[in-house]
């Protein structure tokens, strides 16, 4: 149930494309035709399932503070979270490459319509998200941790599998001429952002966990402040 | 501008408006959009994005002629993380509460496109100072469109600018609330961002017929 929850969660709740804007450049700069885009999400997909284990493991037995007891109680207190960026980079980078070689050797076919995506996916801010999400929202276990990968990468998947599809009919359409290309993209994704946002209260009804975006840290201000305004309405009222 | 050629000047200005990285290269969105509900916060990730790609041009630019080529992208990365972590660092240590509203965007300049992108395009074949003009332009053009997003995300959205209330006070309806206006709390969720970014491409191109696109 845990399972399924987040990864519901991770697909349309948090999804990387339009709640956080992860993966944007090439989401922008390959959403030009369905068929490539189906090619680069799946790659998404596939390097966020192996990447976010990964750096799961090596967050929770290298990294985080107290994580090197396992090596003897002299190193209980080591607190190497610092370092997460350099090696969490690394192990993508070097996963990537390594998927690159596996994948040409292996399945030629799927190396021809994967392989070009895959040195992009290394610089892919979606990727090193998924980690550093991982890593800031705490995910228990391993399995977690797969299903969140996975999870993510399917809703990136989505997100610019969409996008795709409307460029593709948009092209008949008659944009204003500024806006043709890159600002129509625009404005679509964030229509598209305002109709992700419905997901927001689906699973729980009222997940009250505190996300650490600012948005959701704004927001209660601004009803507080309505609330406020309500009550000195009322008092007013009340003394007239 | 007396210590700078032409040739460098443009360096410095062509990003700032005709070559923008954000609304003419396509790099860099991630982070442009999702910090930029406060002007603060804006603010504080240009400047990390100006030290990072300043100093990380000289670097690669120095290291250009012994980087083999098969394995520059790790180089690169290596290069870019070790400055985020320096930036991280001072940031937690300096202005905490900021470094946990950036949270994971701090760690995320080593992705941005900008950087690669300049690296590549920029850094591998020029030397250290024409290098160091060209990532702080990039730098100083992606910082201006998170300004001008900021600001307006922050001053519609929450009626401040760096946390001033400069419309007056809502719940005092003080200022210009006292006529009945109303912030305008939808500016300040995600979707906001992009639909702001939009409207800057459409005014900027239609100034500049020459960057409207084709199709």
């Amino acid at each position: 149930m845990e399972h399924l929850e987040l990864f519901f969660k991770s697909i349309f709740i948090d999804n990387m494309v339009f709640a956080t804007f992860l993966g944007m450049c090439s989401y922008l700069a390959v959403s030009k035709k369905v068929s490539t885009a189906v090619g680069l999400g799946a790659a998404v997909i596939f390097v966020l399932a192996v990447t976010v284990p990964l750096n799961w493991l090596l967050d929770q037995y290298i990294l985080r503070d107290g994580a090197l007891a396992w090596l003897g109680p002299e190193y209980a207190d080591y607190d190497l979270s610092f370092l997460s960026f350099i090696l969490f980079i690394a192990t993508i980078a070097t996963m990537v490459q390594l998927v690159e070689i596996v994948v040409e050797k292996f399945s030629p076919s799927l190396y021809n319509s994967l392989g070009i995506f895959l040195p992009l996916i290394a610089v892919n801010c979606a990727i090193l998200g998924g980690s550093l999400f991982m890593q800031s929202r705490d995910i228990q276990t391993l399995g977690l941790a797969t299903t969140y990968g996975i999870g993510s990468g399917i809703g990136w998947f989505l997100a610019i599998l969409a996008i795709a599809a409307i460029r593709e009919k948009i092209r008949y359409s008659n944009v204003p001429a500024p806006l043709r290309g890159l600002g129509i993209t625009f404005i679509i994704t964030g229509l598209m952002a305002i109709g992700f946002m419905s997901f927001g209260g689906m699973l729980t009804g009222g997940d009250e966990e505190e996300e650490t975006t600012p948005v959701a840290e704004v927001t209660p201000v601004k009803e507080m402040t309505q609330e406020a305004s309500d009550e000195l309405v009322l008092t007013t009222n009340e003394k007239e | 501008m007396g210590l700078l050629s032409k040739k460098d000047q443009k360096l410095i200005l062509d990003p700032l408006a005709d070559d923008n990285p954000i609304t003419i290269q396509v790099l860099g969105i991630c982070s442009a959009l999702a910090i930029t509900a406060q002007l603060k916060a804006s603010i504080v990730m240009s400047i990390s994005v100006i030290f990072v790609l300043g100093v990380g041009n000289v670097v690669i630019s120095l290291m250009r002629n012994i980087i083999p080529s098969k394995i520059r992208i790790i180089v690169q990365l290596v290069v870019v993380a070790t400055l985020v972590i320096i930036v991280d660092q001072v940031l937690k240590a300096y202005a905490y509460s900021l470094s946990k509203e950036l949270s994971v965007f701090v760690g995320l300049i080593i992705t941005n496109c900008i950087i690669m992108g300049r690296f590549e395009a920029f850094a591998l074949g020029n030397g250290p100072w024409r290098s160091f003009l060209d990532g702080i332009g990039n730098a100083l053009g992606y910082g201006v469109i998170l300004i001008i997003v900021g600001f307006f995300r922050e001053l519609f959205g929450s009626g401040t600018l760096l946390g001033f209330k400069v419309l007056g006070d809502p719940i005092e309806k003080t200022g210009l609330y006292a006529t009945g206006y109303e912030n305008n709390g939808f500016m300040l969720l995600s979707p906001m961002a992009l639909i702001v970014v939009g409207l800057i491409i459409w005014v900027q191109r239609s100034r500049n017929k020459a960057l409207i696109e084709e199709n």
